[in-house]
């Protein structure tokens, strides 16, 4: 019997095995030694592989991620924790400008993770609850991975580790203790693909990260009322699987696409504008998004809860298209 | 002080080489054969000559846009260097990037980005892996005067002193930040002196006089190499031309110019190969000659040379 771990767990176990099977790993971040981190996930990893391995650093990310993506150009394996995703923006430049394109400019790979715990829910306010992904979506070179399970949290994990390329991974810090599931391990994992999260028949739902459990238990609840949700997990932003959103869609007709982030150019964005270009005949209905209404993420327990989207707003939206 | 002379003979030859690209690369430029702008480094030769001589095989720098003598003593050839610039194929970015942005890590240089002073970070974390791996190394990291008013100035020398790590930052005191004299950016009369808030030592010296720099960048290494933490070097030198070719920096003083034209990094070499060499105008000829060969073999080259293909932008854009 395989044991069951939560996701946080699921990351933990990944990071360590990684720094078992490969010295080339490195990990570094704020509070990541003794503290093991502000959720844990590198928690009793520093005592078990020591500072040198699992590095604590100063609130320097722009130096710590420069660095990083100095020790990745000489063959290291960095894996890089922002103790939020929000903090992404003060380590910006060596992400988006140096790493990205460097491979593009001089063919010498950049294998970094950078690790960020995004999304809301807690009352983090405006500064430790954003969904940054999109921001990099729209800079070529870099992968982004959003997993929303914990099998994911480990396999995608170890795959992102083993990718030779620059590597976003947004954890998601309401599932972190909420979700559980087998620890899976493979380094040779593909770092792409969708995966159907629940077959149907009448509207495909698209969705990532936190905010898939919200649509699976949309459609568990349009299920009663007859309609039929087809709901499917992106899992890794980019490379996007298009082709299986594109199956699905062919099939159904009708697509919702919801996630935390805010629509505005982002994921959604991208997916209605491919949808209409290229399924413009098998749509039966306009296609329809659902994400963050277009505002700072509010601390106010109330405000945040009519900030975010929920299982209700995402129901609503399909019961929309259903009508077409 | 005694000075080796092949070192004398390879630093004039190098000075001269840089001036001579950099001089033929801001005619096309000025002739609108040249694509984007010209950077470059008219004046300042001897900082990047001088300590990419210091550099030993496994170090690496990050050198920026007055830096051309890192590359040319790390490798990069006229014709690469040109086909570079003109954006050609077979030089060293292959079109991807241009002007002073190149870099090629096996001949121990990094591309640097335009944002200052990012690569100080990155060429760190290459020697610390370095290091790490058992490796002798340590990493230049060059710095305008400019761009150490940048926050990652510091948060590099902080995290470089507590991790003791083999990094050299070198700041080339050029007096202008493009347009703005340095009075408009610099609190301190000395950045060196900076380096007493991370605990590190600093060295400052003439950035002009190409052994000097030699011999200050060599103990800087030292130091890095020995395990001893990061330094900091401060090179005195003056940006001669304006920040690119399209820049006239009529708001640099006549006077100023004129001070540092007597201080040439070519003629301060001119006085140390007469005393250590016995130089004669005969020799000079016979350099400039085999140096005039060179760059216009080069020029040639890349002018002849074609442009990249096309069909690799996608593809290149993640290693396999």
């Amino acid at each position: 019997m395989t044991d069951v771990v939560t996701y946080v767990e699921a990351i933990r176990l990944a990071l360590r095995t990684a720094l078992s099977e490969d010295e080339r790993v490195v990990l570094m971040g704020e509070d990541v030694g003794g503290g093991g981190g502000a959720f844990r996930a590198t928690l009793g990893l520093q005592a078990e592989f020591g500072g040198d391995r699992v590095i604590d650093t100063p609130i320097s990310e722009a130096a710590f991620t420069g660095a990083a993506v100095g020790m990745a150009l000489d063959g290291m394996r960095p894996v890089v924790e922002f103790q939020f995703s929000d903090f992404i923006t003060s380590g910006m430049n060596a992400i988006v400008n140096t790493a990205a394109k460097m491979h593009f400019r001089a063919r010498t790979p950049v294998p970094i993770v950078i690790r960020a715990p995004a999304a809301g829910g807690f009352a983090g306010g405006p500064f430790h609850s954003q969904n940054p992904e999109a921001w990099f979506l729209r800079t070529p070179g870099l992968k982004v991975v959003c997993p929303a399970t914990a099998e994911d949290a480990g396999l995608l994990l170890g795959a992102a580790i083993a990718d030779p390329n620059p590597v976003l991974f947004f954890e998601q810090k309401s599932l972190y203790t909420r979700v559980k599931g087998e620890f899976l391990y493979n380094s040779a994992a593909p770092l792409a693909g969708a995966i159907t999260r629940r077959a149907g028949e009448d509207v495909t739902v698209v969705s990532y990260g936190a905010t898939l459990h919200l649509a699976l238990d949309a459609a568990a609840a349009l299920a009663d009322e007859g309609i039929d949700c087809e709901v499917i997990d992106l899992r890794v932003l980019c490379p996007l699987d298009f082709e299986s959103v594109a199956a699905s869609v062919a099939k159904t007709g009708r697509c919702l696409i919801a996630h935390e982030d805010y629509c505005r150019y982002g994921v959604a964005a991208e997916l209605a504008a491919r949808l209409a270009g290229e399924l413009f005949t098998d749509l039966d209905a306009p296609v329809g998004r659902v994400g963050a209404h277009f505002w700072p993420i509010p601390f106010s327990p109330p405000l945040e809860e009519a900030t975010l989207p929920s299982r209700d707003r995402i129901a609503d939206a399909v019961r929309e298209l259903a009508l077409f | 002080m005694k000075h080796d002379e092949s070192l004398v003979r390879d630093a004039g030859f190098w000075l001269h080489l840089i001036r001579a690209v950099e001089s033929a690369g801001r005619s096309l430029y000025l002739q609108g054969r040249l694509p984007g702008s010209f950077y470059d480094g008219r004046g300042q030769e001897a900082t990047s000559v001088g300590a990419a001589l210091a550099m030993a095989p496994r170090d690496i720098a990050c050198p920026l846009i007055r830096d051309m003598g890192v590359h040319m003593v790390r490798g990069v050839t006229s014709a690469e260097m040109f086909r570079h610039y003109l954006g050609k194929a077979g030089g060293p970015m292959e079109g991807r990037d241009g002007n002073i942005h190149l870099g090629a890590f096996d001949r121990g240089t990094i591309p640097m980005i335009s944002h200052l002073p990012e690569m100080l970070p990155v060429g760190m974390g290459v020697a610390v892996s370095r290091v790490r791996r058992g490796e002798t190394s340590a990493a230049i990291g060059f710095c305008g005067d400019g761009a150490s008013a940048g926050g990652v100035f510091h948060e590099t020398l902080n995290l470089a002193a507590l991790w003791k790590a083999p990094l050299v930052v070198i700041v080339e005191r050029n007096g202008y930040a493009y347009m703005t004299p340095e009075a408009k950016y610099l609190a301190v009369p000395e950045i060196a002196s900076r380096a007493a808030g991370y605990g590190i030592p600093s060295w400052s010296g003439d950035g002009n006089d190409v052994l000097e720099v030699h011999s200050l960048v060599s103990t800087a290494l030292d130091h890095a190499r020995a395990g001893a933490g990061p330094s900091l070097v401060e090179l005195f030198t003056f940006r001669m031309h304006g920040h690119g070719a399209h820049d006239d920096q009529r708001y640099v003083p006549e006077a100023e110019l004129k001070s540092w034209e007597a201080r040439d990094p070519l003629l301060r070499w001119r006085e140390h190969a007469e005393r250590v060499l016995g130089w004669t105008p005969a020799d000079q000829e016979e350099l400039d000659a085999r140096i005039d060969e060179d760059v216009q073999a080069g020029l040639q080259d890349a002018l002849a040379a074609s442009y990249p293909p096309l069909d690799e932008l996608e593809s290149s854009l993640f290693a396999a």
